[in-house]
């Protein structure tokens, strides 16, 4: 991957995650607002229009995921997004986009770290995953949001950004500019209303029936096949990040900005003596199953840190090399506002569960 | 000498391409019919783009000859609305039951209409969700049998209909709304013609079309298929009248 034209800007995460979209192509985009997704939705609806692209301001998460959804049909770049809360909403219209084999691009915006299970297990109906990205920064969400663009095409299927307020909030100096991928397939499977009255209209439904002068492999058939296609994602685009595994008999597993924090409190570690190092899924779904058992492999405990009760816990238990040297010393942290996170995403406190827990 | 028969009509529109699988008597097919002839005669075949709900609707999406979106229930405005804004050139209509407009999608019709989206919705209503085997919707008329109001709609527990075109014809930013059916022969081709026109709106670029068509639904209205027709004029026609509603001006 590399960069076409350097853009580098000073811009907040939301600032930087819409330039990043638009440079990647990205023309439509429909959102509502909420907390601490707004910041999204705003530089959507100034920087759109003036690329020739649309943001609408929808009347419910409902309306927004749907719209993207026909944009989606008909070819667009397409993107949606909100915070956790709001993709609750949205999960019906995520399974369709999976099972009709939409490409699009959800922005979770979230709160906290709360979401997990809704990104990596969904709340539709059906055999579907969702490829989820969780960067650590603005200059990985940054490049993150062209890759799952990317990956939203080749794969049609909807995608994941998981988010946070911290960065949506960051100011950084970041490269925005349009990265170069491997070619993708022509969408011809987009409407655009050409093939009408030619016996093969195109048709885009979760069953697939086709018509009755093609008839299509409905949806016996077809649901298999997308299972597959999952399937095959799961093998195929699981990405992770070792940081000073070599020799630690301490890993800590951590995503997201809480792996930001855990990165600092090993390097502090590593400086006091102590063998310790972080493991970080970049993919929540597909996750990095066999990375994991391998990073796990010597190590004497397994710490899981996240900003929630333990849910990526349990893909942690079901992968590591051995499970039973896996404890949670992550918990619930809500900053009084409700809206981000408590005091529980420091260094200190990191620190300390770290040191109780080698002890 | 055998007298040779003269063609006055085509039995189906190239753009239907099989048997509609619906019930004897349903009303639907013959709206999807004349809506199909209309994008003929219109030559805009070529560049419509249907986005069509669930239910009885999954056969129309097999047998008619135009790009569809299936879309979840409810939100065909919605998903029109993103096909329209990145396709601006295309033809673009979704085709509704009461229960996917009225119901589950009020919120999206009334929102796309008040934007002013250039696209045109069609409402195929006949008081009952037709799929399910008869049950109450929102635009079943007072009085009205359904398996959900055994005894007919009674105000004083069900509440009153909601009379979507009505609604819709109140919002600026709305080019046409249209009441027809397709219970009579005067009827289908009185409905033909508001179809054309809301296309020639759309065509011209003034904004949001909405045409609603009541349809004979004698399955779900537990009346012999012959009497659809007859129990429509007594019904739903009584509570909407036919026609085009007056609009109102944009400020």
């Amino acid at each position: 991957m590399t960069s076409t034209a350097p853009a580098r800007q000073l811009l907040d995460g939301c600032a930087a995650i819409t330039e990043s979209a638009i440079a990647a192509g990205c023309r439509f985009f429909a959102g509502y607002p909420m907390s601490p997704f707004t910041g999204l939705l705003e530089n959507m609806s100034r920087r759109l229009p003036e690329v020739g692209g649309h943001c609408l301001n929808a009347e419910s998460e409902l309306e927004a995921v749907n719209m993207a959804l026909g944009a989606a049909a008909a070819g667009a770049r397409a993107a949606t997004g909100s915070c956790g809360q709001g993709l609750a909403l949205m999960q019906e219209a995520i399974a369709e986009l999976a099972l009709n084999e939409l490409p699009l691009l959800v922005v979770n915006m979230a709160r906290n770290q709360q979401d997990y299970f809704q990104a990596t297990r969904g709340g539709g109906w059906g055999d579907y995953r969702t490829i989820t990205l969780a960067p650590k920064d603005v200059p990985e969400a940054v490049e993150h949001t062209q890759l799952l663009f990317h990956l939203a095409d080749r794969y049609r299927a909807p995608v994941i950004l998981y988010g946070d307020p911290l960065i949506a909030q960051t100011h950084v100096s970041v490269d925005v500019a349009a990265r170069d991928f491997d070619p993708l397939p022509p969408k011809d499977w987009a409407l655009d209303g050409t093939s009408g009255g030619t016996g093969h209209s195109r048709q885009i439904w979760t069953w697939a029936m086709g018509k009755v002068s093609a008839p299509g492999p409905g949806p016996d058939r077809h649901w298999r096949a997308v299972a597959a296609k999952f399937d095959q994602i799961a093998h195929d685009e699981a990405r992770s990040e070792a940081y000073r595994i070599d020799g630690a008999e301490t890993v800590i597993v951590a995503f997201g900005s809480a792996a930001l924090f855990a990165e600092h409190v090993v390097d502090e570690l590593r400086e006091d003596g102590h063998r310790i190092g972080l493991f970080r899924p970049v993919t929540l779904w597909p996750f990095p199953a066999a990375d994991l058992a391998a990073a796990t492999r010597d190590a004497r405990r397994v710490l899981v840190f996240e900003l929630n009760a333990g849910q990526m816990l349990d893909d942690v238990r079901q992968f590591a090399h051995d499970r039973d040297t896996v404890r949670f010393i992550g918990g619930v942290s809500i900053h009084a506002s409700g809206l981000s996170y408590g005091p529980l995403l420091d260094v200190a406190p990191i620190r300390s569960r770290i040191l109780e827990a080698v002890a | 000498m055998t007298e040779v028969p003269r063609l006055v009509a085509r039995d189906r529109p190239e753009l239907i391409l099989g048997d509609h699988g619906l019930c004897p008597g349903c009303g639907e097919p013959v709206a999807l019919r004349i809506l199909l002839e209309v994008l003929e005669e219109l030559d805009i075949v070529r560049r419509s783009i249907g986005v069509v709900g669930h239910g009885c609707y999954g056969s129309f999406v097999q047998i008619m000859d135009v790009e569809v979106l299936q879309c979840l229930h409810g939100r065909a405005p919605s998903c029109a609305t993103g096909i329209k804004r990145v396709r601006p050139d295309t033809v673009v209509f979704t085709m509704q039951g009461d229960g996917d407009m009225v119901n589950e999608g009020l919120q999206e019709v009334l929102h796309t209409a008040a934007r002013g989206e250039n696209v045109t919705c069609i409402l195929l209503n006949n008081g009952v969700f037709g799929d399910t085997g008869g049950h109450q919707t929102a635009t079943t008329v007072v009085g009205q049998r359904t398996k959900t109001s055994l005894d007919g709609r009674n105000p004083e527990t069900h509440g009153y209909p909601i009379p979507v075109a009505d609604l819709v014809a109140s919002l600026a930013g709305v080019s046409y709304v249209a009441r027809g059916a397709v219970s009579t022969a005067g009827g289908v081709a009185r409905t033909k013609r508001m179809l054309q026109t809301a296309f020639e709106h759309q065509l011209a670029g003034d904004g949001f079309g909405l045409v609603e068509i009541l349809t004979m639904c004698p399955t779900g209205w537990f009346v012999p298929a012959g009497s659809g027709p007859d129990y429509l004029t007594g019904s739903l026609e009584a509570a909407y009248p036919l026609g085009e509603l007056s609009l109102r001006e944009r400020a």
